[in-house]
């Protein structure tokens, strides 16, 4: 028989330590992480962000309105209190990861965009425009100074 | 008071006869009473992004979708705009203000020659001049032949160019202002009005 290797999935699993993305209710778009899980439904979390207009408080949320990311505080205690919660947090730099990752980027541009007034929306216009000349100007002379095939 | 009566002699007694006697009889229907009016004459009070100097998007009429610069605030909610004529081609304007979008941009209007402004918003600056000349029959026979052009009254033209000097100086000193105000606005796919910020 063929050596076969076994590998553990790699499931984001629900667990203490976990940091989740709160999707719907008051604090949808923020950062908790779960800090005890009260059953197959609903978990205890707590997001003491460094940015204040971040911070969720320590409520029970349903999982079902939580997204899991790929982000675990390792050895957080079960239950532990919002003071030795937000030093983990910090530790860990929950906050620069999550900045990071794609799906945080992607939010950003979007609710940039959206909260763009009109002459802003004109400048953007026009200045991609300009991009797009460029990229073409260039394109085009190394077509023409490529050989014909 | 005199116009109540006079008294009379007649035989021993007086009596006072009314110098309007009163009808013999009650009117059959009631008479309707108009009905009072409550409502307070307010000047309007128009939305607070509407401030002298605003950028505005036309919605309405000949010049719809132009981005305009709102110079003063007229009687009855209706507006003094200027394009100015140079870029975007309109002219001194009276708009309504209910047909207008106001986005949070300014353009500095304070170097804005005030007596001009002034002049152009007095009451009778924009009404039309009577023609001299009646229609007449020769006239409804030449109506094949090319009519006269109508000719901007070089008057209105000084006046458009004392009011827009100054703005254009001010719109050149931003970057892309001049070509925005040029361009005209218009709604593409996906846009959603209601959740746009101006």
């Amino acid at each position: 028989m063929a050596d076969i290797d076994v590998k553990i999935a790699q499931w984001k699993l629900v667990e203490v330590g976990r940091v989740v993305l709160i999707r719907r209710g008051p604090y949808t778009g923020k950062l908790a992480v779960i800090v005890e899980i009260i059953d197959h439904k609903r978990v205890l979390v707590d997001g003491p962000s460094t940015e204040e207009n971040k911070t969720v408080p320590r409520h029970v949320l349903p999982l079902a309105h939580a997204t899991l990311t790929h982000f675990v505080i390792p050895k957080l205690p079960r239950a532990a209190g919002t003071g030795p919660v937000k030093k983990l947090w910090e530790q860990n730099e929950i906050d620069g990861k999550w900045a990071k990752t794609s799906f945080a980027q992607k939010t950003e541009s979007t609710t940039r965009r959206k909260n763009l007034n009109d002459f802003e929306r004109f400048k953007v216009l026009r200045l991609k425009k300009q991009a797009r000349f460029e990229v073409q100007k260039t394109h085009a002379k190394i077509r023409a100074a490529a050989p014909k095939a | 008071m005199s116009d109540v009566g006079t008294t009379k002699q007649f035989g021993k007694a007086q009596r006072l006869v009314p110098s309007q006697k009163a009808q013999k009889w009650y009117p059959v229907d009631d008479d309707s009473q108009p009905k009072k009016v409550r409502k307070a004459i307010r000047p309007t009070k128009l939305r607070e992004s509407l401030k002298p100097g605003t950028i505005l998007i036309l919605l309405a009429g000949r010049f719809r979708g132009k981005r305009v610069v709102l110079l003063k605030h007229l009687d009855q909610g209706v507006l003094l705009v200027t394009g100015p004529f140079k870029i975007n081609g309109v002219p001194l304007r009276r708009v309504n203000a209910r047909y207008v979008i106001a986005t949070s941009t300014h353009v500095d209007i304070s170097g804005v020659d005030s007596q001009a402004v002034e002049k152009v918003s007095a009451p009778g600056y924009f009404t039309k001049e009577k023609k001299a000349e009646k229609k007449t029959e020769e006239a409804f026979f030449k109506q094949g032949e090319k009519p006269e052009k109508k000719k901007v009254a070089s008057a209105r033209a000084s006046d458009q160019k004392a009011i827009d000097q100054s703005i254009l100086a001010s719109v050149k000193k931003e970057n892309f202002l001049g070509s925005y105000l040029a361009t005209t606005f218009s709604l593409r796919n996906g846009d959603k009005p209601h959740e746009m910020k101006w």
